[in-house]
């Protein structure tokens, strides 16, 4: 027995010698578990004994061990999202249980340039921590925070490895500048997602994805103006922040996480069969016998090309984290590794990321530094998505192959003559299996935060914060010279194309800010001044085009070796937060921020906020009103700016050299020319003012915590395309500023905790907001008879056609179309619509006969959690709803009539199967037969967990399954009811995903 | 001590990246600027900067936008849509007898039908890349005359040469807008640049009538052009001042009510006299691919397009393919990888020949297998003979270098067989200064060309209906046919009809207002000073 107890001392002793830690004879270990009221496990959560050197933090299942002296006393547990608290350690070796106070109050939150308590807030913010996020098959952040909260809207650009997420706060902000929110990492402003046209994460699709969600403690979102508006001109769309896992005191605490995804595609979209096919030729026989030459294409096979082109995808995601404290300074280092096959063939993606964290603090805690570094690098492999067109429209009564096609074997479509069909659709097969594009990109983003407590002014502290991120990628693009999609009209010349571009983000921020308590006149003062200098560059680089036998390509010598824009900001911040007697609460700051894109005169600009807070719990009237556990209300004004999404040099007159295509020839001489640059010395910032009116509160003890929110928008300076008169610019059509909209909004948060028992427990978070967005002026002046407003988005099928208007009145980007007539057994009849001018003549818009129809933003958006908890098990569901958006189906407008199957080009098409619902003969892309409801219910992720507990005394083990974008409940009728901007055409389907994973702690 | 230096150093270094931070504030950090670009003083310092700055006046007209085919000066129209040609071309071709377009493209069928508003993007675009066209003269002329001081000699001339031809650039398309639109917006290169600074008045009727002709008259007398045939190919001469002051004179009482017609005898005779030129011996050779070489004597001034160099899908390069459908073979035009099914003819065209398969007059260029000559149908190419008038192949039969989808065959604004039918014209039409037997002999050098020198079918006499015609046979697609039918008044009255002229397959007669294009409602909506045309 007592060999035993030595053998497992000698072991664990062993270990900790492996891991580096001596251990005192006079110690002892304290385990216990943290959970929070609603009985789940805390993990992250820092456990020190005050006054002793050390600590550590609890695992994925709450637990912790944690040597002490044994003379220690008492235990101090703080979490970021929770209040601190202190227990007494009532005996050695004692399990303690304990429940981390829910008390949404006393939450720490990041706001911009600092931290607050949530008690003390006054804006519309919104904060998650890691326990909240979406679980599963999760690559990038946008992913966790989908339905978690209300008036956020996440939607999937597609289920491409890599595809990021549009995310939309409260609406759209512009209409033709950045609609994107600002993201703040760890204090590091990232720069947007496009500079001066060219993309800044070339190869990946948004700033996000450089950063393993993994190491994600926590999203915050602010809202409302007041908030944002300290983050001035870039602001106008919101800001998410985001914090990163940071370390933990004590020993070194070690987490291995791992997950196996499956994901296999959700839905096909209907097509006709090669049956159906083959009937809807055999009845263009019988109606004209005459003519049987598409019949005569048509081949022997049955071939289902979208089950062809797509495949089960698998992904693997590691992550190693350690965390800890070595001497006086916490650290966390994780390293993480993501491979993922798409469900579109060929398409893979392979990522390896590195975060690196120190905080150390010296001068006896008067110095607090901060360190974040993240790397992230991978190398992908991108599909021809154009397959996923190609394979609704192929015939499908052709094999995929062909003998002796000197077309690597594949079918095409070939003229009489044996040339190649240069209009036809391309086999889906060798699209992606031809092509190999092959993408690497790497990032490395990071920064210091440096706090210094000035000596001998208590509160007072100077910071400094500099960051950088810098980020490449590149690639080749090689298809072999006998593939189709690189031809003329015989094989060759085939395809071998660099592409590269990088992204240099630098910030540097100088910060004042003095915290006093002044308890005589029972005030609390936060003061802030800071100054800010940001730079973003881009460069794009041109390479010559080569054919597959690295021939160069006629033409394709690029003039200039690259592109390299960059833009400049500089700004200064002031901000007073004020607190009288713990219930009164008063922010006001004001911004200055300066742009390179603007003009000398145009360059500055002014962005104020002001917000209060009233704890109204606090007063007497309430303090005996058991069941209402807090009650607060709030008010703010603010103005944000927007600059992203315009060129950087629209302001200077300039010339440029033509493309070396674009040359014009003078006797035997090619010129490249000398172009002048369209010009607007009169851009300027565009402007938001907001107001917000919020209630938040805390009932039943904490069960019922919730927040509603009023919001009123006015975006003034639209950037809008601005038709120029003929004659004074080199153009016709410039970005200026003009144009309003407004934007109001009622918003709903809700978390209860309906069944608390010893064993269960259920949770429930619902959200909801309702957004109205509308159009207030788009025109300089009283706009003429014949303008029906700006057109936008432009649709497939015909050249240039554009199916939603900008209009006074209306939705921005709502549908503009012609009213379908239906007979009376409901088909549409074909090619009538309602005269509305009634001037006899159907007139396809932009005219007088088209209408607004619907807008493909939806005015009400819904996300609610369920968690249950049953002893080690628990389950979580989370479902999404949109209601009253409207999508184009683009795809049946296109492909879902008849003479797009009788096309005259010598080649076979397949065709929608919506051809049996409109029966249309020709295209109708103009009727509103195609403008179609897209409110759907979306169950987004079931997640099941169990949690082991402790498999050894060091180790704890939880493994969870996991299936995401579960179901789809909707009355759209085409393949997916979410696209992002209302255009249904070719989206890469979104997966449906099936994850097992499992998480150790040791 | 150790602790209290070691604080003092923090202070220090705190206190030195603050005051970094403020010495990085200095306003120049916002003052950026565009890589790959320069200023206009830099470009009108040398000479050569000059002729690429004049390279864009001319590129203006060839292609859509400065980085290749997709891209665009205009917006509100799709790239390749944009282009002077193709623009010109939908207006002038499809509103006739000469053509139909099987593309429901937006604007596009509007032109058959003869049902243009206001808001048809393809006339929003012609109206807007005819005046880019002006004010990339007029900022040419503006720089270019400021900049004289820094040249000298041979450098100078040039740059005077240079001047001329952005000035003779810009009358050509004031009489463009004179003949589409019948007003402008008056700019020159006095006028501001930019947003919010300026709007244009309007100039129309005789006021832009008589702008344009002192304008050309001022750059005749002064002879500020290079010599007829002297200048490279590609390049305005004097010929062409007389060319568009021959063409602006016949019309003249279209646009003015006075008849002209004896300064057009003038002015035509000059360019046929002094000029130099010569028709070519093989009527084809000046719609093929190598149709820009120097022995060229027959076209004053075309379009340069390059399969390569040049590149835009309007121009010839939308002439060629859109004429390729059917079972006609791409290659055989010159683009292997095109063929876009939409331009045919209706039946009155080919119906000006004695015979549609080009043995009497080898003008007759159609292809007619597998395409029927009535149209049933405008969305079906096979209805409608095709027209292989414009083809990207050369006189020997070659392809260009890099033959794909995109054309080398340049499209000529004027050439000298025009000039014949203007003198005989205006001398049927009663002007001075010329023969009717001197007509009647350019006439019949035309049709002995045709014919491959048939004396049977030279004519004996001629009247204007036969010039007219002879004007269909000689210049169809060249985007003569809607001023000519204007000029004889047939484009809209119901006294000469062809199939879906007015959308009505037997052909109907529409509102004369139609004589005009309406100016753009975007246009008119930005720009108080404009007036829309009657009737729309």
């Amino acid at each position: 027995m007592r060999k035993k107890r030595l053998l497992v001392q000698m072991a664990i002793g062993c270990l900790l010698l492996l891991l580096g830690i001596s251990s005192s004879a006079q110690t002892r270990t304290v385990t216990g578990k943290i959970t929070d009221s609603t009985g789940s496990p805390v993990s992250g959560a820092t456990v020190t004994s005050p006054g002793y050197p050390g600590g550590t933090s609890t695992g994925t299942d709450g637990v912790f061990h944690l040597s002490v002296p044994a003379r220690a006393r008492t235990l101090l547990i703080s979490h970021i999202g929770y209040a601190s608290q202190r227990v007494p350690i009532t005996g050695p070796d004692v399990n303690v249980m304990l429940v981390v106070a829910n008390s949404i109050q006393n939450e720490v939150v990041v706001i911009g340039y600092g931290t607050q308590l949530k008690k003390d807030l006054t804006g519309a913010v919104t904060s998650l921590n890691a326990k909240d996020f979406q679980k599963g098959a999760i690559t990038s952040v946008d992913q966790l925070i989908a339905g978690k909260i209300a008036g956020v809207s996440v939607t999937s650009n597609g289920g491409q490895p890599g595809s990021s997420s549009t995310i939309r706060i409260r609406g759209i902000a512009s209409i033709n500048g950045n609609k994107d929110p600002l993201y703040v990492l760890d204090g590091l402003e990232m720069p947007a997602t496009t500079n001066d046209g060219i993309a800044t994460t070339a190869g990946i699709s948004s700033p996000l994805d450089f950063l393993n969600p993994d190491d994600v403690a926590n999203v915050t979102v602010l809202k409302d103006a007041a908030s944002a508006a300290i983050y001035g001109s870039r602001a106008s769309a919101g800001v998410i922040m985001i914090t990163t896992k940071k370390g933990t005191s004590g020993t070194p605490l070690f987490n291995f996480n791992t997950s196996v995804t499956a994901g296999t595609i959700a839905k096909y979209l209907p097509v006709l069969n090669a049956g159906q096919f083959r009937t809807f030729m055999a009845g263009q026989v019988a109606a004209n016998p005459a003519d049987t030459s598409f019949a005569d294409m048509m081949g022997n096979s049955n071939t289902n090309w979208q089950k062809l082109i797509y495949q089960t995808a698998i992904a693997n995601n590691d992550n190693l984290s350690i965390s800890g404290t070595a001497g006086r300074m916490p650290y966390r280092v994780s390293v993480g590794y993501h491979d993922e096959q798409g469900i579109l063939k060929t398409d893979k993606l392979q990522r390896e990321s590195i975060g690196i964290h120190l905080s150390p603090h010296l001068l006896n805690d008067q110095l607090k530094i901060e360190l974040n570094l993240n790397g992230i690098w991978t190398a992908s492999r991108f599909a021809n998505t154009s397959a996923v067109g190609s394979a609704t429209t192929f015939d499908p009564t052709q094999s995929p192959y062909q003998k002796g096609s000197p077309w690597g074997g594949y079918f095409e479509w070939t003229q009489s003559s044996g040339h190649l069909n240069s209009l036809a659709t391309r086999n889906p097969l060798a699209l992606l299996e031809q092509d190999n594009n092959s993408g690497n990109s790497g990032a490395s983003l990071g920064n210091v935060h440096i706090d210094y407590q000035i000596p001998h002014v208590d509160g007072l502290h100077a910071i400094a914060d500099l960051g950088y991120d810098a980020a490449t990628g590149y690639g080749t693009n090689k298809v072999p010279a006998n593939a189709a999609q690189a031809a003329g009209n015989s094989p060759g010349p085939g395809l071998n194309n660099k592409y590269k571009t990088n992204t240099t983000y630098v910030q540097a921020l100088y910060q004042l800010s003095y915290i006093k308590d002044l308890p005589s006149i029972k005030s609390n003062i936060n003061l802030t001044g800071l100054y800010t200098y940001a730079n973003t560059a881009t460069t794009q680089y041109y390479y010559v085009g080569y054919d597959a036998a690295h021939d160069t390509l006629s033409g394709s010598a690029p003039i200039y070796p690259k592109y390299n824009p960059d833009y400049s900001m500089i700004s200064y911040v002031g901000r007073l937060i004020y607190t009288f007697d713990q219930k009164y609460i008063l922010t006001a700051s004001i911004r200055d921020d300066r742009s390179s894109k603007f003009g000398p005169t145009n360059r500055k600009a002014i962005f104020p906020a002001v917000a209060a807070a009233w704890r109204l719990k606090q007063e007497s009237f309430l303090k005996n009103v058991d069941w209402l556990t807090d009650l607060k209300l709030r008010g703010s004004y603010g103005k944000t700016g927007n600059q992203d999404g315009i060129n950087d040099y629209l302001y200077i007159p300039q010339y440029s050299l033509s493309s070396n295509s674009s040359q014009y020839k003078f006797g035997n001489t090619f010129y490249n020319t000398y172009t002048p640059a369209a010009i607007n010395a009169n851009i300027r910032w565009e402007q938001t003012t907001s107001t917000d009116l919020g209630l938040d509160f805390s009932l039943f003890r904490g069960r019922v915590i919730g927040a509603v929110d009023y919001y009123n928008k006015s975006v003034s300076d639209l950037f809008f395309p601005t038709a120029v008169p003929a004659g004074t610019n080199f153009t016709n059509n410039i970005t200026a500023n003009f144009g309003t909209m407004t934007d109001h909004g009622v918003e709903l948060a809700l978390s209860v905790n309906v069944i608390k028992a010893r064993n269960f427990n259920w949770d429930v978070d619902y959200n909801i907001a309702y957004n109205k967005n509308t159009i207030t002026k788009i025109t300089v002046g009283t706009p003429g008879a014949n303008f029906y407003g700006q057109q936008a988005g432009p649709i497939s099928g015909g050249t240039g056609n554009m199916i939603q208007m900008q209009t006074v009145g209306n939705d921005p980007y709502s549908f503009f179309v012609l009213q379908q007539v239906y007979g009376k057994n409901g088909v549409p009849v074909e090619g009538v619509f309602v005269d509305r001018n009634r001037d006899g003549v159907i007139t396809p818009p932009p005219s007088a006969d088209g209408y607004h129809d619907h807008a493909p933003y939806a005015p009400v958006i819904m996300g609610m959690t369920n968690n249950f908890s049953y002893k080690k098990w628990s389950l979580s569901i989370v479902a999404r709803a949109n209601i009253g958006n409207y999508m184009y189906n683009n795809v049946a407008a296109d492909l879902g009539v008849t003479e797009y199957m009788l096309n005259p080009l010598n080649y076979l098409t397949n065709a929608s199967t919506d051809i049996y619902r409109s029966h249309f003969y020709a295209p109708q892309f103009y009727s509103d037969y195609y403008v179609q409801n897209a409110s759907f219910l979306r169950v987004d992720n079931i997640g099941l967990n169990y949690d082991f507990g402790q498999i050894s005394r060091t180790a704890s083990l939880r493994v969870s399954a996991n299936c995401q974008n579960v179901f789809v409940v909707t009355k759209y009728n085409g393949q997916d009811p979410e696209v992002s901007g209302g255009i249904d055409n070719n989206l890469y389907p979104r997966p449906r995903n099936y994850t097992l994973g499992a998480s150790i702690n040791f | 001590m150790v602790e209290h230096m070691k604080r003092n150093i923090f202070t220090i270094a705190m206190a030195a990246m603050l005051g970094a931070g403020t010495l990085v504030s200095c306003s120049k950090k916002l003052d950026r600027q565009p890589p790959n670009s320069v200023t206009a003083s830099q470009v009108f310092s040398t000479n050569a900067g000059a002729k690429k700055a004049l390279a864009q006046v001319y590129a203006a007209y060839a292609l859509t936008g400065s980085n290749g085919s997709g891209s665009t000066n205009l917006v509100g129209i799709d790239a390749g849509t944009s282009d002077f040609v193709r623009l010109l071309w939908d207006a002038s071709e499809l509103s006739t007898d000469e053509a139909v377009c099987a593309w429901n493209d937006p604007g596009v069928p509007d032109f058959h039908n003869m049902a243009w508003n206001s808001s048809n993007p393809i006339l929003l675009g012609l109206y807007f890349r005819i005046m880019y066209q002006v004010t990339v003269a007029n900022t040419f002329i503006q720089q270019a005359t400021a900049a004289k001081g820094n040249f000298k000699g041979s450098d100078l001339a040039d740059l005077n040469h240079y001047i001329a031809e952005s000035r003779f650039l810009r009358a050509f398309d004031y009489w463009e807008m004179l003949d589409l639109f019948g007003k402008a917006p008056f700019v020159t290169e006095k006028s501001p640049i930019g947003v919010g600074t300026y709007l244009p008045p309007q100039i129309k009727g005789d006021s832009l009538f008589n702008y344009i002709e002192s304008e050309l008259k001022d750059l005749d007398n002064t002879s500020a052009l290079v010599a007829a045939r002297q200048n490279e190919f590609g390049r305005a001469d004097q010929a062409c001042v007389w060319a568009l002051l021959a063409r602006l004179y016949l019309n003249a009482e279209v646009y003015t009510g006075t008849a002209r017609y004896t300064d057009a005898i003038t002015y035509s005779s000059k360019v046929i006299t002094s000029g130099g030129y010569t028709l070519l011996p093989n009527f084809h050779d000046n719609f093929l691919a190598d149709n820009d070489a120097p022995t060229n004597t027959e076209q004053i001034l075309s379009i340069a397009y390059d399969g390569v160099n040049t590149q835009n899908y309007g121009g010839t390069t939308f002439i060629i393919n859109a004429e390729i459908g059917g079972s006609m073979n791409p290659t055989a035009y010159g683009v292997p990888t095109g063929g876009w099914g939409g331009n045919r003819t209706t039946a009155n065209l080919p119906n000006l020949y004695p015979d549609v398969t080009g043995t009497t007059d080898k003008r007759a260029l159609f292809y007619t297998a597998g395409q029927t000559e009535s149209i049933a149908s405008i969305s079906t190419f096979t209805n409608g003979y095709a027209s292989v008038k414009f083809q990207n192949v050369t006189s020997t039969g070659q392809l260009p270098v890099g033959a794909a989808t995109f054309c080398s065959t340049s499209f000529p604004l004027f050439r000298l067989a025009e000039q014949y039918l203007i003198y005989a014209e205006a001398v049927l039409r009663g002007g001075t200064g010329g023969t009717q037997a001197q007509a009647l002999t350019y006439y019949n050098m035309l049709r002995d060309r045709a014919s491959g020198n048939n004396a049977s079918y030279e004519a004996s006499s001629i009247g204007l209906q036969d010039i007219l015609d002879e004007r269909g046979r000689e210049l169809s697609w060249e985007c003569f046919r809607r001023t000519d039918l204007i000029r004889y008044g047939l484009f809209t009255s119901s006294a000469y009809l062809w199939p879906w002229k007015g959308g009505i397959a037997s052909g109907t007669g529409v509102d004369a207002h139609y004589n005009l294009f309406p100016l753009p409602a975007s246009d008119l909506n930005v720009n108080p000073n404009l007036s829309q045309n009657p009737g729309y």
